[in-house]
């Protein structure tokens, strides 16, 4: 192997202040949410103590942040759960062309590119006018999907741009049905990218905060709850919280990741053993 | 197939869409909005000096900040890319990368209150190298820290599109440029950023619409002192002046949609996944 140019020493040291800009502020709020019971917003640590997370825990101080969690959480599973399923029919459908399917082509970079507040405003109108109520598990559900759903079909348009056609054939060949197809051939192939598809689906919509706006109505998501505190609470109550639904961010990617990794070790192991076979 | 996802942006895309530019046209009493057709909202769109500084603010927010995450991300993506040799470490930086990406924005703005803020990191360690005596009072709740934010928040919109163009640059080409003699520079200038402007282009649509349509971002760091096009709709909203909130979204969609599709005449997104 060649040596490593200069170049390369310089651009590291580039690269590793980039990662400590990235990760630097969220660090610093994880050790204040540490700060003891007088401590304010920024250093000295006047001590240390669980004092602000003990805090979160009784509802008078803070809100109804546990509700709202609870809310974020359920929100969260169903645009995951339903931008997956309709990813994959999406990007089953784009393999072939169809009535139509310009037209949803660019709906879908509309999706992606309009101003979130767009989104809301125009949701919570309809839902006004026609005289529903905004809640969060309706239109706020529908929202969020016009943010999940172009990150999902883009994903599987990558995914199944790359996709070999002759492992469907070979099924067809030997007699399965399209189901059979689907169920035994495509899905276990596209798997570890719907754990991908999935990641997005969940977090996206669990840190969502425009599009939930004026949809969610009188109950609160969690980036709701949130920004409402950062008005009122000035206590570092707020990085405690901050810092726990980081960790619970962390934990839901670190999982997705996992079950990622696994499922094409898994993969690897089940696939094809064919041309290592037995001389 | 296709039929659901159709259906999901026909309700909550489409309709909302036509409900805004419908709604545009009505008026609005200090209790109700009323179905009309009169361009008043526009008129006075267009009539007021706040909306010129306003949408100017918005697009000098996107320029700034698409200059500083397109240097910053092309940086780090050529770095990953070329001088990083092991795939696995590829893919390890890498998600180090997108990882602040599935956590929350709020919450990154927020972390930024102890390292601006008055008696904030940044002020403490500038005044105890002996940089300035007096805390900086610009730091945080100024333009500065939305640009930061921004920055902050968007790079990696940057990073993941460009770092994918590059790993589908077939090597031999650069090894043939080097053979032909061409310098680091040469290469880097002719061969690696021609190769990479369709990721280029992807990552400048994402940052300059995310930023063009962002209110919280400066609405938070600005401590509500600087205003973009966002920002005047949730104002408005906030008012409950809904006809001239969608007056404003209508020109800010149309604002957007332009940008893009100037944009898109240089790049062809589907074939590029």
């Amino acid at each position: 192997m060649d040596p490593r140019p200069k170049s390369f020493y310089v651009l590291s040291a580039f690269f590793a202040l980039f990662l400590l800009f990235l990760y630097g502020p969220t660090i610093t709020i994880a050790i204040l949410s540490f700060q003891g019971p007088g401590g304010g917003l920024t250093f000295p640590m006047q001590g240390t103590s669980l004092h602000w997370f003990r805090d979160l825990f009784e509802q008078q101080a803070v809100g109804d942040i546990w509700g709202s969690f609870r809310r974020s959480l359920a929100l969260g599973l169903m645009v995951m759960v339903t931008t997956v399923v309709l990813s994959v029919m999406g990007g089953l459908a784009f393999r072939k062309k169809f009535k139509g399917s310009g037209i949803l082509f660019y709906l879908i970079i509309t999706s992606l590119v309009i101003p979130s507040i767009l989104v809301s405003l125009g949701v919570g109108l309809i839902f006004s006018q026609s005289g529903l109520n905004v809640h969060w598990s309706t239109s706020g559900f529908g929202s969020q999907l016009t943010w999940t759903l172009p990150f999902g079909l883009l994903i599987m348009f990558a995914v199944f741009n790359r996709f070999d056609k002759s492992y469907e054939e070979a099924a067809r060949d030997l007699g399965a049905t399209s189901w059979q197809t689907l169920r035994h051939v495509v899905l276990p192939i596209i798997g570890p990218s719907l754990i991908g598809v999935a990641l997005f689906g969940f977090t996206l919509s669990y840190d969502e905060f425009a599009r939930t706006l004026l949809t969610s109505g009188s109950y609160n998501t969690l980036p709701l709850e949130i920004f409402g505190m950062t008005t009122n609470v000035t206590t570092p109550v707020l990085y405690a919280l901050g810092t726990l639904t980081t960790v619970f961010s962390l934990l839901m990617i670190g999982l997705f990741l996992c079950l990622a990794l696994w499922s094409t070790r898994r993969k690897a192991r089940a696939g094809t053993d064919a041309g290592k076979g037995m001389i | 197939m296709a039929l659901p996802i159709m259906a999901v942006l026909m309700f909550f895309l489409v309709l909302p869409i036509v409900m805004i530019v419908t709604v545009s046209f009505w008026q609005a009493t200090e209790f109700s909005i009323i179905p009309a057709f009169d361009f008043e909202n526009y008129e006075f769109l267009f009539g007021s000096n706040v909306t010129y500084r306003v949408f100017f603010n918005t697009f000098k927010y996107a320029f700034i900040t698409w200059v500083f995450t397109l240097s910053i991300g092309f940086t780090v993506a050529y770095f990953l890319a070329f001088h990083i040799r092991s795939l696995t470490w590829q893919i390890v930086l890498f998600l180090l990368c997108t990882i602040p990406f599935w956590t929350s924005n709020i919450i990154r703005m927020i972390s930024w209150i102890p390292f601006l803020g008055r008696n904030g990191i940044a002020n403490s360690t500038l005044i105890s190298w002996g940089v300035i005596d007096e805390p900086l009072d610009w730091l945080l709740f100024s333009d500065f820290a939305v640009i930061l934010a921004f920055v902050h928040l968007y790079t990696l919109f940057m990073v993941v599109p460009i770092f994918n163009t590059m790993m589908r640059i077939d090597k031999s080409l650069i090894e043939a440029a080097r053979d032909a003699g061409a310098s680091g520079t040469q290469i880097l200038w002719s061969v690696i950023i021609p190769l990479t402007k369709p990721g280029i282009m992807i990552g400048t649509i994402f940052v300059v619409t995310l930023v063009m349509g962002d209110f919280i971002t400066v609405r938070f760091m600005s401590g509500s002192q600087s205003a973009n096009v966002g920002r005047l709709i949730s104002n408005d909203i906030a008012l409950l002046a809904y006809p001239s909130a969608s007056a404003t979204a209508v020109v800010l969609l149309l604002t957007v949609l332009i940008v893009i599709g100037i944009m898109l005449r240089f790049v062809d997104i589907r074939k590029e996944l």
